[in-house]
């Protein structure tokens, strides 16, 4: 099976800017709003979000960056871990709203460590979840509450999110899982 | 929340996500000379990360919850073994202290066993300090969990090096062409010999000073075995434009074994004083692994002046062993 | 056993009589009867050896080792050490007086006399103390102890700090004209020290033993000797410097001979990089220059013989922290294949390494315990036969010693001993020679 492009750059833009709405629109407004970019690819999505809402609600929304690596449950798995970050908030959290942001919601494990780490910041009146794709095969009751795009994928397919700022172009593709046979 | 500092990474692109065991290569941390600057540039990466958390009102993450560390000290060390207990707890690891009077170390074949017990209780880090150079070798090849030198007689103190080299990042731009001068009682030392490891593989202008009799031997053509340093039992021209100096710790019996005429001679030949510091980079920062016999290696007024970095020191050995226990628990598992 | 043995088609070398001919030799009544291109007269009931690509010469003689026995016995026994010296191609050894009780007595003497006649494979000589329980304070009884038959005299480790006991012992012993045996170390100097003093030592954290603390007892050795005109042999000497304080002391005209070790010769610092304990020897393993130094000492005589400081220890006694280890390497079962490196190097030859294994300590032991380290025609038929170019793989698993203890397990050694022949028996054979009829 060949690579199969899902959204291309202008899909990825219309996505972010729609999300840009949902999340204005559901909070009625901006004031406590603090997007948390999960890395790596959270923390750009985070940023174009950020830019989008606003460029129509004519205020700063702040970014902060999460690097939840201290809370993934699976640092004695085989999973390779990743060179750790500060993560980075500019503000407290306590009584905001935390839209967490990343590519690719899967398991839902991440998504878990990033809760997990919110919380050990403060108390945020409230946190949500956006992600550019929802692929399924969730191992924890956790949704996202916006989506961009919901794309049915296999296991033995991975979810390639490519974005300029990090990898040159903005693409999102499936491909099969690399180094497995048959 | 305070303002992260840029740390001066070499080859470690910002945002992209790097497999950490692509670089890591160790299971166990025994000494800094077989490590690479892509190694020490990790931990001092992930120090980064470690300190920030240390900055939040709940310091804990759930990291190594399910993991055993014992802390197995042959020597007191109060202040060594209470940072690596925090930075265990920080990250919440299970942890158990053992002390081992060092009257009672006869045989090797007693560490052995000690071992052995820890890890059939579940040890998977090991911390050790032991007054023999080369007891924590002896460990690792005959324990499978991950040994880390707390400092051991005369040989290495690794975690103390790191720290170090982590202060000094936090008030110099890079390790590279910094000017190191490090004072005392250098041939017995590991505190000094982890540091010669660490700053000369990061590109550091190293340079050691004190009373002959206190430096070590074989300086003068040291490759392959040891870096090349430069050695000098001048303080004054050891102190000239350095970036950092560095002092050691003086073990008073030196002066009984006949290695110096007196303390008070010391402190007037070798003391870090206001004086000689006027000579050094205007930026200079005084550092010293403490505790400190103060007026003896570093006058008060140095030591608690604004130059001294030596308490800050002390917190961020706490985020270089988080770091540390990190990158073992899950640089290990490839074993 | 048969009363006749015929080693044939061997290279034969034998330095005590310049003997260098490929040919068979035989063997009667344990006394070696006859050497030539082809023997002719062979006895009916002989048993030959092939000896094909080999070289056969005398029996080494060790003249410095450490049986252990009494009070070490976890260590080694005569009857152990006496087995992995004659796999090592010796049929003379000389043990060391370092044993619990020490060799200080007659009946300690006739206990090493009497254990070796019933359970040494080979011949063991004992060496006395010098001193009363080595203690470097009264003489022991050197009369008694050359009575009753040691070939020399010697504290062992632990030098006689007190220059003037060290000056009254060698002016007592002209009296039997025994040689002293001393292992030089000034122990103020060595101040507990592990390895060779200098950059390994800085590196790893350990205290170095400078070159003096050898070179400091050694001049003064040289002196006494001089002031007394007795005998002084040296230990295994490591540094350059004491073969430059030996050679000129020989120039003097000094009743002086010095002995070094395969693993000082083969050896350098870099063998504890690691920490390995089982590398951690006194005096201690040197420089690349200190062996160069030691090499050209063996060749222009300043060095007269090679002894092997065989010294066992238990795998528990070397498995802790250095500091802690005991000092030796066991070193019978490794003389030979470590020794052979210098000839395939072509830092020595052959006919030179094997006159210090055993024409000139037999020279130094005398006459007394027989003609010795030679395949003169009526001599005892002590001979070592060993291929010079096979290559093997150390296997401490393999040594007859109990001691272990040696950095070169798991080492490629060219040169192996295929039998030793002890007073016309075959005393250790490897499995690959076949006998006949």
């Amino acid at each position: 099976m060949a690579k199969k492009v899902i959204m291309t750059e202008a899909d990825i833009k219309r996505t972010i800017a729609r999300i840009s709405h949902e999340i204005v629109e559901r909070n009625k407004s901006t004031k406590n709003i603090i997007l948390v970019g999960m890395r790596t690819r959270g923390v750009p999505l985070a940023k174009r979000l950020a830019s989008n809402i606003e460029s129509f609600e004519e205020m700063k929304i702040p970014v902060g960056i999460l690097d939840f690596s201290l809370y993934r449950d699976d640092i004695s798995s085989q999973d390779i871990p990743l060179v750790i970050k500060s993560t980075d908030i500019p503000s407290s959290v306590d009584g905001k709203v935390i839209v967490l942001v990343d590519d690719v919601l899967y398991t839902g494990r991440s998504a878990r460590a990033a809760l997990d780490a919110i919380i050990d910041l403060g108390r945020p009146l409230s946190i949500q979840l956006a992600v550019l794709v929802d692929r399924g095969h969730r191992e924890l009751p956790i949704r996202a509450d916006y989506v961009g795009k919901n794309i049915p994928s296999s296991k033995d397919e991975e979810i390639e999110v490519r974005l300029t700022e990090t990898d040159e172009m903005d693409e999102v593709a499936i491909i099969p899982k690399p180094g497995r046979e048959g | 929340m305070e303002a992260v500092e840029q740390i001066n990474l070499i080859g470690l692109k910002d945002e992209k996500p790097q497999p950490a065991q692509k670089i890591w290569k160790h299971k166990h941390i025994l000494d800094l000379d077989d490590f690479t600057s892509e190694e020490i540039d990790l931990v001092m990466q992930t120090t980064e990360a470690m300190h920030e958390i240390l900055s939040r009102p709940i310091k804990k993450v759930p990291t190594l919850r399910g993991k055993t560390v014992v802390t197995l000290f042959y020597e007191a060390s109060t202040r060594t073994r209470s940072s690596f207990e925090l930075a265990a707890k920080n990250l919440s690891a299970d942890i158990s202290n053992l002390t081992v009077s060092s009257s009672s170390v006869t045989k090797g074949e007693s560490l052995i066993d000690t071992l052995e017990t820890m890890e059939a209780l579940g040890a998977d880090i090991v911390v050790m300090r032991h007054p023999y150079s080369g007891a924590p070798n002896l460990a690792s090849k005959h324990v499978k969990a991950s040994i880390i030198n707390a400092g051991d007689g005369w040989h290495a103190h690794p975690t103390q090096a790191l720290l170090d080299m982590y202060t000094m990042l936090k008030h110099k731009n890079s390790i590279k062409n910094l000017k190191v001068t490090i004072i005392g009682d250098i041939i017995h030392s590991r505190v000094a010999h982890s540091n010669i490891w660490s700053l000369t593989k990061m590109g550091a202008d190293v340079t050691i000073c004190g009373p002959s009799t206190l430096l070590p031997k074989g300086m003068d053509n040291p490759q392959p075995y040891f870096p090349k340093v430069n050695v000098t039992t001048d303080i004054d021209k050891a102190i000239k434009d350095a970036d950092v100096v560095m002092g050691l710790r003086l073990q008073l019996e030196r002066q009984q074994s006949g290695l110096l005429p007196s303390i008070r001679e010391y402190s007037r030949l070798y003391q870090i004083t206001e004086e000689r510091l006027s000579k050094a980079d205007k930026g200079v920062i005084v550092m010293h692994p403490g505790p400190v016999n103060e007026d003896v290696e570093i006058a008060s007024t140095v030591a608690h002046g604004d130059k001294s970095v030596i308490n800050e020191q002390v917190t961020n050995g706490v985020a270089v062993r988080m770091a540390l226990f990190y990158l073992l628990a899950g640089g290990s598992r490839n074993e | 056993m048969n009363k006749s043995m015929l080693i044939k088609n061997g290279r034969i070398l034998d330095p005590a009589q310049d003997l260098a001919i490929t040919g068979d030799l035989l063997i009667t009544d344990g006394k070696i009867k006859e050497i030539a291109p082809d023997v002719k007269n062979i006895p009916a009931d002989c048993t030959t050896l092939d000896a094909k690509g080999m070289v056969v010469c005398p029996g080494f003689v060790d003249f410095h080792c450490h049986l252990r026995q009494p009070g070490f016995e976890e260590k080694e026994t005569i009857a152990t050490g006496s087995k992995a010296a004659a796999k090592g191609g010796f049929t003379t050894i000389c043990c060391m007086p370092n044993t619990e009780p020490a060799l200080d007595n007659k009946a300690t003497i006739d206990f090493i006399k009497a254990t070796s006649a019933s359970e040494a494979c080979i011949r063991v000589l004992p060496i006395g103390c010098i001193t009363k329980g080595r203690k470097g304070l009264e003489l022991a009884d050197m009369g008694e102890l050359a009575e009753t038959g040691v070939v020399a005299l010697s504290d062992d480790g632990s030098t006689i700090a007190d220059s003037r006991i060290m000056k009254q012992a060698l002016e007592y012993s002209l009296i039997f004209g025994l040689p002293i045996s001393d292992h030089c170390e000034d122990a103020m100097l060595s101040n507990g020290g592990q390895i060779n003093e200098g950059i390994i030592a800085t590196r790893l954290g350990l205290r170095g033993i400078p070159n003096a603390a050898e070179e400091n007892v050694i001049a003064r050795d040289i002196a006494l000797a001089k002031l007394t005109g007795a005998r002084i042999h040296i230990c295994h000497i490591s540094t350059e410097g004491s073969v430059e304080l030996i050679r000129n002391a020989k120039k003097d005209g000094v009743r002086i001979t010095a002995e070094v070790t395969p693993h000082h010769l083969t050896m350098d610092e870099e063998m504890v990089l690691d920490y390995d304990t089982n590398a951690k020897v006194n005096p201690p393993l040197r420089t690349k220059k200190d062996i160069a130094a030691l090499i050209s000492g063996l060749k222009d005589g300043t060095i007269d013989i090679i002894a092997t400081d065989h010294a066992p220890h238990t795998e528990n006694d070397k498995l802790c922290e250095f500091a802690v280890a005991p000092f030796g390497i066991s070193g019978f079962e490794t003389a030979l294949g470590s020794l052979m490196k210098l000839v395939h190097n072509g830092d020595i030859e052959i006919h030179l390494l094997l006159s210090k294994l055993t024409v000139v300590p037999s020279k130094i032991i005398g006459s007394k315990f027989g003609k010795l380290g030679t395949l003169n025609q009526g001599a005892t038929a002590d001979i070592t036969i060993f291929d010079p170019d096979v290559e093997w793989t150390v296997d401490t698993k393999e040594f007859y010693s109990k001691g272990k203890n040696t950095p070169l397990n798991g080492h490629k050694l060219k040169g192996k001993v295929m039998a030793t022949i002890f007073n016309g028996k075959i005393v250790y054979k490897d499995n690959s020679v076949k006998l006949g009829v």
